[in-house]
């Protein structure tokens, strides 16, 4: 379903193809990469070789894999501090984000930023950042140098229903519009922020609306099946591709673990939870639509050994590379020269 | 009577300008409104309009005249000049500061409140919260998970259940709406309690908290007061990285409009925070996360209340004195523990008020030991350090025998890595190391 600026509905459905067999198993392998990695990084936090702040992707996995399918290399992808899967999505490279975790100089900021701050300019991933919203003027900002420079790429800015209250999101969306700026906004709408859950922190029910003022185009979408995902994001990049501005979607997903490694899970039910991961779970939907379509489980059975070697590796890697020289405390404060 | 047309001034900063056209000639009539003349500066061209109706009979500054003063008669309407008005008073000097005594006046000794118990900085400043909120029903707290959640780091535990959901509420994460939602109330005379989940969350509302709280009741000629707390987390947390683990003291500090206290013990918070939310004023409650949970004694007495502005000494000492806030109490006591076994002793100040600053306390110390070492996990650079260093250089220069000297922390953001972070803090090596190198041993 989707609905225009004007806020009627219109079936899209049948106008894009489903994913090709193919793509959909690049996509499993890829949200079971993360799905493995993460549960991997909260084993090493559980084990003290991580500390302060650690926000698992684990459920969610299936936004950013069918986001990612739709893009072109030379876009760019922002999100928050829950950024482990969107980094993997982008192609970096599982050692470097495991590393990083466990604060060591062959992490991707040398570990001096974290779980929370990772970068890679490389693969267009701006980060990685801690302020609850500010991601998404940045993003906006990211779109502003495409539309200067008119080099034709998209940037998507991934951020959290919680931080859809911000004021600064709506300056964006504003600005956005105003100005034309290639830009998706994806609201990833897990249900809650902290222990907050969204109809107590946002008198709006259908989030995909809330750049309607501006003329924002918007849609809910399933995030927990990445064949939906890919779909809107596909119409959506195309149309800031094609210059018609910014886009809106709204991701419905579901974090399965805490909202950092301590919570106290009292904000929901445990059937709650148990009843998305049995009956919602995006790996097993694209697993189970796979077989569907034939791929036979011995073939699903490489990728779980080829995504649990990978793992295994970034772990090892992460626990043997060194902590960052003490001269690195200095460095990088400024640019030098 | 006639009207005497004046050099108008068209910008704030305008002195001067030159008469550059007349559009009306001497016998002229004019209407209100019309443009009678055009005036140069170095930044534009303007045109004077007329403000009274009338006959231009004189014209005092012929066109092209360069440097007309603002103020000054250009042209008579109607016949005779009105009297000039008198030159605006020029500007006379401030007021003396009060915020720097020439003689810092020697603080009463603290009260003795009686018996005490253990309790957590947590529970103190919870029990503060609670106390205040039965005493004035125009006390709220707002924040983020502070209602059913109980805190982020559970300070509100309980506050739910005793006052219901219209004086502890949930608020979105919006703190620039949110904040600036509490002054309003606050102008109207509520007395909000607003807390951030982090002191580095706060910058997403410090414009409000600057521009709005601390600024009205000065703007508004003393007629809107904002009595406002503003509490939660500051500085340094564990291994959060640098947009979550940083000290904001020196940035609230640096404002007139606010008072600023950063609790070290629980019963400093307890102390602080009564007052602060009885304070008429805004009020910047600097806690620590990592304090929370480490106990202290607190009077039991229900009116105990400690008063904003005044520094405890910790410790009493005579060769060194070591003057910290918040959780560099806690090392600087350490330090004068080790120092004390190396034949240094240590006078500890704890200030608990970081504006208004208790200069006299301190200057009193170093007139007793003569050498001083600021302890503050901040960065260095115009750091709280710096502004004790500098009262002491006012106030009591010349009872140094030794440069002061300040432990901080490093001066680049909070580092992740578990090495570079225990480098980056300051460590209790180094507060020792400083009172040896003051002390000359
Ligand atoms: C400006 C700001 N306020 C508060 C926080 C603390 N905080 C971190 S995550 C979070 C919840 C965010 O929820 P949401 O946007 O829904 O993202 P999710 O964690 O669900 O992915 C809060 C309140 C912060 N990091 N930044
Ligand atoms: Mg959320």
């Amino acid at each position: 379903m989707a609905t225009d600026s004007a806020g009627s509905k219109r079936r899209s459905k049948a106008k894009e193809p489903p994913m090709g067999r193919d793509a959909l198993l690049k996509a499993y392998r890829d949200m079971l990469l993360i799905r493995r990695f993460e549960e991997k990084a909260g084993q090493l936090y559980g084990m003290g070789l991580i500390g302060g702040f650690c926000h698992l992707y684990i459920g969610q996995e299936a936004v950013v894999v069918g986001m990612q399918a739709a893009l072109q290399p030379g876009d760019q992808v922002i999100t928050s501090y829950r950024d482990h899967g969107h980094m993997l999505a982008c192609g970096m490279e599982a050692r470097g984000v495991m590393a990083e975790l466990t604060g060591r100089i062959g992490g991707y900021s040398k570990g001096k930023g974290g779980s929370m701050h990772m970068f890679s300019r490389e693969q267009g991933f701006y980060g990685g950042h801690g302020i609850v919203g500010a991601q998404v003027s940045l993003g906006t900002g990211l779109a502003f140098a495409n539309w200067y420079r008119n080099d034709g790429r998209v940037a998507l800015t991934y951020f959290g229903e919680g931080a859809s209250n911000q004021g600064q999101v709506y300056e964006s969306f504003n600005l956005a519009a105003l100005f034309k700026l290639p830009v998706v906004f994806i609201i990833e709408n897990n249900k809650y922020g902290m222990g907050t859950s969204v109809d107590r922190a946002s008198a709006s029910r259908d989030l995909s609306k809330n750049g309607s003022p501006w003329g924002i185009p918007g849609e809910q979408v399933d995030g927990m099946n990445v064949q939906s995902v890919h779909e809107a994001g596909r119409r959506a990049v195309a149309h800031c591709r094609a210059g018609n501005g910014p886009y809106l979607l709204e991701m419905k997903t579901y974090r399965y673990r805490g909202h950092s490694m301590s919570d106290p899970a009292k904000y929901r039910t445990r059937e709650e939870v148990q009843k998305m991961r049995e009956q919602h779970d995006c790996i097993e939907t694209a697993r189970a639509d796979l077989l569907a379509l034939g791929v036979a489980e011995a073939e699903l059975k490489v990728i779980d050994e080829e995504v649990k070697a990978i793992v295994q590796d970034s772990a090892d890697f992460a626990q043997t590379s060194p902590e960052p020289p003490e001269s690195e405390l200095w460095t990088d404060v400024l640019v030098e020269g | 009577m006639g009207v005497a047309i004046l050099m108008p001034a068209l910008s704030p900063t305008m002195t001067e300008g030159k008469l550059a056209r007349w559009l009306k000639k001497e016998g002229e009539r004019i209407k209100a409104g019309e443009v009678i003349a055009e005036i140069e500066t170095d930044k534009a061209t303007m045109e004077v309009e007329a403000v009274d109706e009338g006959v231009l009979t004189r014209i005092l500054v012929p066109e092209g005249t360069e440097n007309v003063q603002v103020n000054a008669p250009i042209a008579e309407l109607d016949g005779g000049a009105a009297p000039a008005p008198s030159p605006a008073p020029t500007a006379v000097a401030p007021a003396s500061a009060p915020a720097l005594p020439a003689a810092p006046a020697a603080a009463a000794a603290e009260k003795d409140w009686g018996p005490t118990r253990t309790m957590t900085v947590r529970e103190a400043l919870r029990d503060a919260m609670a106390a205040e909120m039965r005493r004035d029903p125009d006390v709220f707290l707002i924040g983020e998970e502070v209602a059913q959640y109980q805190g982020a780091y559970k300070v509100s535990q309980g506050l739910l259940e005793e006052f219901g959901p219209k004086r502890v509420m949930d608020m979105p994460i919006t703190e620039h709406g949110f904040a600036g939602m509490a002054v309003g109330a606050a102008f109207t005379g509520l007395k909000p309690i607003v807390e951030f989940m982090t002191f580095n969350f706060s910058m997403q509302a410090i414009d409000q908290i600057i521009n709005s709280a601390a600024k009205t009741l000065y703007m508004s000629g003393g007629q809107l007061g904002c009595p406002i707390v503003f509490r939660g987390p500051n500085g340094a947390a564990s291994r959060v990285a640098a947009q979550h683990s940083q000290c904001y003291a020196s940035w609230y500090a640096h404002c007139p409009g606010l008072k600023v206290v950063a609790p070290w013990s629980a019963a400093d918070a307890k102390g602080l925070l009564r007052a602060a939310i009885r304070d008429p004023n805004p009020v910047i409650v600097l806690e620590n996360e990592i304090l929370y949970g480490q106990s202290f004694e607190v009077p039991v007495d229900e009116e105990f209340i400690l008063p904003i502005g005044r520094a405890k000494v910790e410790r009493a000492g005579t060769d060194v004195t070591l003057v910290a806030f918040s959780i560099m109490v806690g090392m600087a006591m350490q330090a004068a523990e080790k120092l004390a076994e190396q034949g240094i002793s240590a006078e500890v100040i704890n200030l608990r008020s970081l504006r208004p600053l208790d200069t006299a306390t301190i200057v009193e110390s170093v007139k007793k030991t003569n050498r001083l070492v600021t302890l503050e996990e901040g960065w260095p650079y115009a750091g709280i350090g710096a502004e004790v260093a500098m009262r002491i250089m006012e106030h009591a220069f010349d009872h140094l025998d030794a440069p002061p000297m300040r432990v901080t922390g490093a001066d680049v953001p909070m580092p992740y890595a578990a090495n570079l972070e225990k480098l980056a803090l300051p460590r209790l090596e180094q507060v020792i190391e400083a009172a040896r190198a003051v002390t000359y041993r």
